[in-house]
């Protein structure tokens, strides 16, 4: 057991600071541990987000000495005890209390995408897939919408107004999968193009760097994105064939 | 604290939970034309659904084109002890296959067999190869499926939104009312028709695989409506818990390890499993080690390996073995995959589990065994409903998904939940959406047991009490798991009431600091009124059934008792006090009576 020193933002929209507490700290405890310690014991009212305590569902994201991750997957054996630790809540969401912020944006983001489209299934009524067809959209299927991707994204940090003009990298991995599923006929390159504001990307990469579920989100979404937009809206001759043939 | 106003919302139904049943419920309900709203605690896609990671249980008859529903329908009654709502289990195995097809049909990747479709895994008391899986991350392909496939249907979604008490007019629901948890101010739902979806109970223990959510309230604000309540001395127990470090204790490992080869060995390194068959089992469980192992390729030759024996009766070994001192050095058992399968093939199968131990444990499990024991995991009592309809004794109020009873009997096999979820929830949309249509007359809530409510949830504020939340509801966990856990007596279980009863007490000098707005003190304080209430009820209907069957083992009194295999332990609030009247299964007609002949 060693004390570790840790200074844990309160407050809410109309101001607030970093507070310091004193804690004990076991064998294996990680950051959210450290949380709903001080939680229990100093801070009854210490307002935090979390679920399954395991990396699986994305709820208790935040800022650990300024390096957005999720709290739940973080092993205090990462830190010294020598040096204080900073836990504050994800900077581009408008915040609601303390660790808790206001991600609503994002839902609504979800709400803009058009949904799967199968074409139709084989004679049983099923569909056949390859395994090696669909490793790719599984990938993107990983994500656990801890939304620190849009969190670090500068064109949402930087410009709260963009907001709603820019889908961020969150969907853009949703976007690709649905474009990359084998049996989706729908085509979103007009979106990404317009409204999903794809084009505002500058492959910075700050978001594929902080995935906990470590999804290639620029080299493997992003990047071909950007080329089916340039393929469809560049090249009349693929695009004319597109729109007849139905998406390949 | 003043009592402010409360907004209203009107719906012809709402769904409370946004789990896999909820979701399902409310696609379906909508999709009927009624007005729906959903209602959940967390962020929606965050409920429990979305930690499931092994599979989920159809008779797709991919692998074996032997599977079909009958055997699947077997698999279930017997894993349940034969305790299970036979139509339930029928309707479920029957049904599974579309609902699986149809999560396809609306976007999910499942992994694949060589030829393209869906492809199964092992997993306990499965006679073949049956869970539909992606990975070891199967939850959360449904829940994101369901909830993009939501999100278009015109329902509105009211998340971190609590319900605290359900609406009466008369006999009828008539709505819900709640509180939100940003802003703490009250919300009231007009409605002609309830699903609930709400999930289990897990958060009553100590050492569990469940969040917080899982405070029991769906079950609890059934009970006080006047709901009957069904076999909720059955707490399923999951052999496979994190046992190292302590703050990881109780995390879910699952069985997907031992349905892809891995075994359960004890200090000397001994596989365990094979002195622990029970009778029931025998029949259909390899005896040596040559033949479990041959089992895994060739299922028609050989018989089931028993590290792959429903969970009951491998949590209650795991726990023989540690108080018999052959426990690992933390005090659970070792699960080892790493010496029996290679590590890519441990990697691609079970990639999140390779994670969390990686990050969590400092284990690498293609490497080293993992230390496992028991964990507390699900409740298969709940709601009791109408098998096809999903409607509790309360007209208006269904229930579907964890929440609900009779589906698993005493014992829930794995993978077999995430398939409830859809069949029932499918069902609990249907006839819901059904009942508020052709519902004629008028409903009006009372303004003043809104009020007195709400007066209610402020009291903790306004008191002079010096008990802390977390601290009760803390004691309550060690109660529940010291007394209340997997092997029973009655001795422990009135000590467990009376405890229960002095936390009851406690609860009242309950003080709450700070304000309304995202308050955790505050909305820990507010679950414990679910949590207490339904542990009172576990604990009496466990003392009811004196006998030991499926997930309930009492000490005092061993064996199973076939007089107790035809009834149910009902749970009913009769003048504020809880009782707990036993009541006759619903028989099982003759032609799947047969399937069961030549049975132990
Ligand atoms: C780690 C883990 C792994 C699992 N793996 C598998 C598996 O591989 N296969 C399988 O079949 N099963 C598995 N299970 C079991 C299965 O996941 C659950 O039983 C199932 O997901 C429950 O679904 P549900 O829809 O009933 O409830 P949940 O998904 O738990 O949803 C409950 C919902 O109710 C809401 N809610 C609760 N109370 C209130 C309230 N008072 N007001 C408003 N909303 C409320 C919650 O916010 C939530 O949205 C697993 C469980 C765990 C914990
Ligand atoms: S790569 Fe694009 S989406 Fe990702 S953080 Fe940079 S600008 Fe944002
Ligand atoms: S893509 Fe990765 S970082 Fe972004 S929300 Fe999903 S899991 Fe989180
Ligand atoms: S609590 Fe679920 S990801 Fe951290």
């Amino acid at each position: 057991m060693t004390d570790f020193t840790f200074r844990v933002w309160r407050g809410d929209e109309t101001g607030g600071g970093l507070q310091e507490y004193r804690v004990p700290v076991e064998e294996g405890m990680v950051i959210l541990d450290v949380i709903h310690r001080i939680q229990a014991t100093q801070a009854n009212d210490l307002a935090v987000r979390w679920n399954c305590k395991a990396g699986k569902c994305g709820s208790c994201s935040a800022e650990v000495n300024g390096k957005p991750r999720l709290m739940c997957m973080a092993r205090m054996s990462l830190f010294s005890a020598d040096e204080p630790i900073t836990v504050t809540p994800m900077k581009t969401f408008p915040l609601v209390r303390d660790l808790v912020t206001d991600v609503s944006y994002n839902y609504e983001v979800a709400k803009q995408i058009p949904t799967f489209k199968p074409g139709p299934p084989e004679p049983d009524g099923t569909y056949r897939m390859m395994q090696e067809d669909i490793d790719r959209a599984q990938e993107f299927h990983k994500c656990i919408e801890c939304f620190l991707c849009q969190n670090v994204c500068h064109v949402i940090r930087d410009h709260p107004d963009k907001m709603r003009a820019f889908a961020g990298p969150r969907f853009f991995v949703r976007i690709a999968a649905l474009e990359m599923h084998p049996q989706d006929i729908h085509s979103r390159t007009d979106l990404l193009r317009t409204k999903a504001g794809l084009g505002y990307c500058n492959i910075t990469k700050c978001c594929t760097e902080v995935c906990p579920e470590h999804i290639h989100i620029t080299d493997n979404a992003i990047i071909p994105l950007k080329e089916r937009v340039v393929d469809d809206y560049y090249d009349p001759v693929v695009w004319l064939i597109k729109k007849v043939a139905g998406k390949k | 604290m003043a009592l402010d106003k409360y907004e209203t919302h009107e719906y012809d139904m709402i769904v409370v939970g946004a789990g896999g049943a909820g979701l399902r419920a409310a696609i379906e309900a909508s999709a009927q034309g009624v007005r729906t709203a959903l209602i959940c605690k967390s962020l929606l896609g965050k409920a429990h659904t979305v930690m499931a990671e092994g599979g989920i249980a159809a008779a797709l008859g991919n692998i074996y084109p032997e599977d079909n529903w009958q055997v699947h329908f077997r698999d279930t009654m017997r894993g349940g002890k034969m305790l299970c709502n036979w139509r339930m289990a029928q309707l479920h195995a029957q049904e599974a296959p579309a609902r699986v097809l149809e999560l396809e049909a609306w976007g999910a990747l499942f992994d694949r067999t060589k030829d393209g479709r869906i492809l199964q895994r092992d997993f306990g008391g499965h006679r073949y190869a049956r869970l539909a899986h992606v990975g070891d991350r199967t939850g959360l392909e449904m829940i994101r499926t369901l909830q993009q496939h939501a999100v278009h249907k015109g329902i509105d979604v009211f998340m971190e939104c609590t319900i605290f008490r359900l609406l009466k007019d008369g006999d009828r629901i008539a709505g819900a009312f709640g509180y939100w948890r940003d802003s703490g101010r009250f919300v009231v739902f007009k409605a002609k028709a309830i699903v609930l979806a709400t999930g289990g109970i897990g958060k009553a223990w100590k050492i569990t695989s469940n969040s917080w959510e899982y405070t029991g309230d769906g079950h609890s604000l059934s009970c006080w409506a006047g709901a009957d309540l069904m076999d909720m001395e059955f707490v399923q127990f999951h052999p496979t818990g994190m046992v190292w470090p302590p703050s990881v204790r109780g995390i879910l490992v699952t069985e997907g390890v031992r349905g892809d080869g891995g075994t359960l060995t004890n200090l000397s390194g001994q596989r365990f499993m094979f002195n622990y068959i029970p009778d029931f089992f025998r029949a259909e469980t390899a005896e040596t080690v040559a033949e479990a192992d041959r089992w895994y390729t060739d299922k028609k030759n050989n018989r089931r390996t028993p590290d792959l024996l429903p969970r009951d009766e491998v949590a209650r070994a795991i726990n023989a073995e540690v108080k018999a001192g052959r426990g690992s050095p933390h005090g659970g058992v070792f699960l080892d995959i790493a010496t029996r399968r290679d590590p890519e093939y441990i990697k691609r199968r079970l990639p999140s589990m390779y994670h969390q131990f990686k990050e969590l444990a400092d284990v690498d499990i293609t490497k080293q065994s993992m230390e496992v024991g028991p964990t507390c995991h699900y409740v298969m009592g709940g709601v009791r409903v109408d098998a096809d309809t999903t409607a509790t004794t309360v007209p208006g109020l269904f229930a579907a998904g964890e929440v609900a009873a009779g589906m698993h009997g005493a014992n829930r096999l794995g993978g077999n939940s995430l398939s409830d979820l859809v069949v029932f929830g499918r069902r609990a949309g249907l006839y819901s959406a059904e009942y508020a249509k052709n519902f004629q007359g008028t409903l009006t809530i009372d303004v003043g047991q809104i009020e007195a409510m709400a007066r209610e949830c402020l009291e903790p504020f306004e008191r002079s009490g010096t008990e802390n939340p977390y601290t009760v509801h803390q004691d309550l966990q060690e109660c529940m798991q010291s007394l209340v856990g997997i092997i029973r007596t009655e001795g422990e279980l009135k000590k467990a009431l009376d405890e229960i009863g002095v936390l009851r007490e406690r609860t009242r000098r309950i003080k709450i600091g700070g304000n309304r707005e995202y308050n955790p003190a505050w909305h820990q304080a507010l679950d414990l009124h679910s949590l207490l209430t339904v542990s009172e009820i576990v604990t009496r209907a466990a003392l009811e059934r004196k006998e030991s069957r499926g997930a309930h083992t009492r000490e005092d009194y061993p064996k199973t008792d076939p007089a107790f295999g035809k009834a149910n332990v009902v749970v009913r609030q009769v003048n504020g006090e809880i009782t707990v009247p036993q009541e006759p299964l619903p028989e099982m007609p003759d032609d799947l009576k047969k399937l069961f002949e030549g049975d132990k």
